[in-house]
């Protein structure tokens, strides 16, 4: 993967770009929104006064994504985690838009 | 990815690093630089001298507002400090009014007629501003920068084998196997630092990048920040009042903050019954400290309010941001943060030039190299040498340009750009090993130049400096001796740098 090797087949090379360019953006867009995500629900989770639980879930925004980003550079298979993030993100927005319909706050 | 975790680490750590690695030292460097804005500040403005106290300085303010701008709708009067010594006042005017709202005042209250010059604050903002595009694009370009340091330090760290014994290890003369020893021993020695001034400066635009948490639980974003800051009284002007004495507010409110000093005076409505006066504490003394106030009746005096206060999340936040711009920091911990930041910048630029070296052994012909090869050859050069150099240029510019000048003080900011695009457009002509030896000595010319130029045009050199104790100016020339020979001595070794041969067997290609 460190460096493609001329005596690959234009085939490999092609897949090998392929894995790369999914795998960024599963962590650009998919870590974005699932940290974006996370962001706005945690608050309607944490035990905290409204501002407060905000600002704390603010704070760990960005560990969350860097989480996200370097995961989708560590796992195996490129596909796999393309539906991982699709179900993650799946999970939370469900869980945001219910939260909103429980008349969490807003 | 294939080859275990610390292959597609490295992988990770290589690639996001060099995506960023050329707006990353310019965001480094010149973040460093705001560690002294002040001083530098204060270098730029020579004719500003001597010292202020806060009581002068702010009678010295209300007098010279009373005259310009008795009904302006507000007044904001920036204290000078512990570091500084001039006072900056700021006002939005009322009806007739003097056009101007903004003027620098002496330590006794007397307008100085300073040069015209964005001094240090302009290296502080470009380091999240950027300079001639939008600001919110500039905010975001640097905060993507930022998540992709954060990133490639996170697999920095992964992909180390041996990060102890790293700590200790520093092989010169060594071609590659030195330029992986400087990266790791600038990298590993500052890594809390790093890790720190990464995620706090994201965390400083935080509501920019995230605003989701608001968005989801607010309907309208104010009511957060309502709840951060103590509301804006009356704007309408109801019956004249003279202004209260303001020294005895500043004495209650530094007796309030355990003796911590006021540095922003803000007053409304100023000459009315209605008039308000709001204190900020300084945020010299104490790392959490941002932004507390405290609010007076105009006309009497009277306590009025103190901001809202801030539960555990707010505090954190708080203490983040503090950790990251330092204005906590006492003058031995500024130097060492400074230093970090210096150790910040080499470890980037450390980086990116490792990134050639390892890959040039692996040309197919060094002599001819691939054009992905050198577009990072010579952007390197333009960076590492070129930004610094035209920081260089940006002080000799502030000495050189004549005072009347239209436009100076973006003239000033022009030559940073200029000189940096003249060493791009260099390292584009030239021989990348000639470029190199080139550049790096014309940025330490430069540097050099800077206390010369200083003592031909103002009577302020350095040896005057020394003999009053003017460690301000003291200081500022040092430290560009300093910044001179750092880059003589880099000019020196890169032209006695022999590429070594093609090693028989390749060291193990991990760490990279």
């Amino acid at each position: 993967m460190a460096t493609a090797s001329k005596s690959r087949t234009p085939r490999a090379r092609a897949t090998a770009a392929l894995d790369v360019a999914l795998r960024t953006l599963a962590a650009t867009f998919g870590g974005y929104a699932i940290a974006a995500l996370c962001t706005a629900l945690l608050p309607r989770l944490l035990p905290l006064p409204r501002n407060e639980a905000v600002v704390a879930a603010t704070l760990l925004s960005f560990a969350i994504y860097a989480t996200v980003v370097l995961w989708a550079f560590a796992t195996a298979s490129a596909w796999r985690l393309c539906g991982w993030v699709l179900g993650i993100l799946a999970v939370l927005g469900a869980a945001a838009w219910l939260s909103g319909l429980a008349g969490a706050r807003l | 990815m294939k080859g275990g975790l610390r292959q597609s680490m490295a992988w990770l750590h290589t690639w996001s690093g060099l995506l960023v690695g050329w707006l990353l030292f310019g965001i480094f460097v010149t973040g460093t630089s705001a560690y002294f804005q002040q001083e530098i500040t204060r270098w730029m403005q020579p004719e500003a001298r001597g010292q202020a106290t806060p009581e002068e300085a702010v009678h010295g303010a209300v007098r010279y507002l009373e005259k310009v701008a008795p009904k302006a709708q507000s007044w904001y009067i920036t204290l000078p400090g512990a570091r500084g010594n001039t006072t900056q006042l700021f006002w939005y005017p009322g009806a007739g009014d003097d056009e101007d709202t903004s003027a620098v005042l002496d330590g006794r209250g007397e307008r100085v007629d300073l040069r015209d010059t964005q001094g240090g604050y302009f290296l502080y903002r470009f380091h999240f501003d950027l300079h001639y595009i939008p600001v919110i694009w500039a905010r975001w370009i640097v905060g993507f920068c930022a998540m992709l340091m954060l990133v490639a330090i996170l697999s920095g760290i992964v992909t180390h084998k041996k990060i102890f014994t790293d700590f200790f290890t520093l092989r010169l003369q060594k071609g590659q196997r030195s330029w992986l020893d400087a990266h790791n021993v600038s990298a590993v020695l500052g890594l809390p630092f790093h890790l720190m001034i990464t995620y706090t400066g994201l965390v400083t635009l935080a509501t920019l990048y995230m605003p989701w948490g608001i968005a989801a639980n607010y309907k309208n974003p104010q009511t957060f920040y309502d709840t951060l800051y103590t509301p804006v009284a009356s704007t309408e002007r109801s019956a004249d009042a003279p202004l209260t004495d303001l020294a005895p507010l500043l004495r209650r409110a530094s007796a309030r903050w355990n003796g911590a000093q006021a540095e922003l005076i803000g007053v409304t409505l100023p000459g009315d019954r209605a008039a308000t006066v709001t204190l900020t504490r300084a945020a010299a003394d104490g790392i959490p400290s941002r932004g507390e106030t405290m609010t007076f009746d105009g006309a009497t005096g009277a306590w009025l309010a103190d901001n809202p206060p801030r539960g555990g999340a707010m505090l954190t936040e708080s203490a983040m941001i503090g950790l990251h711009a330092g204005r906590y920091a006492s003058m031995p911990l500024r130097w060492l943060y400074f230093f970090c930041g210096l150790g910040g910048s080499a470890m980037v630029a450390t980086g990116l030039v490792l990134w050639t070296v390892k890959r040039r052994q692996q040309l197919p012909d060094p002599t001819r190299p691939h054009l992905g090869f050198r577009l990072v050859e010579r952007l390197n050069i333009a960076t590492v040498a070129g930004l610094p150099a035209g920081i260089a240029g940006y002080f000799l510019a502030n000495r050189l340009l004549p005072l009347a000048m239209a436009h100076r003080a973006d003239w000033e900011i022009h030559t940073i750009f200029l000189t940096w695009g003249a060493a791009l457009l260099w390292a584009v002509c030239r021989p990348p090993k000639r470029a190199w030896v080139e550049t790096l000595t014309a940025a330490a010319t430069l540097f050099a130049c800077v206390p010369v130029v200083n003592a031909l045009t103002t009577p302020r050199n350095l040896v005057a400096s020394l003999l009053e104790r003017d460690w301000v100016f003291a200081g500022f020339d040092g430290v560009m001796l300093l910044l001179a020979a750092v880059f003589a001595t880099a000019a020196w070794r890169a032209a006695r740098h022999r590429p070594r041969p093609r090693p028989a067997r390749h060291a193990a290609g991990a760490e990279a």
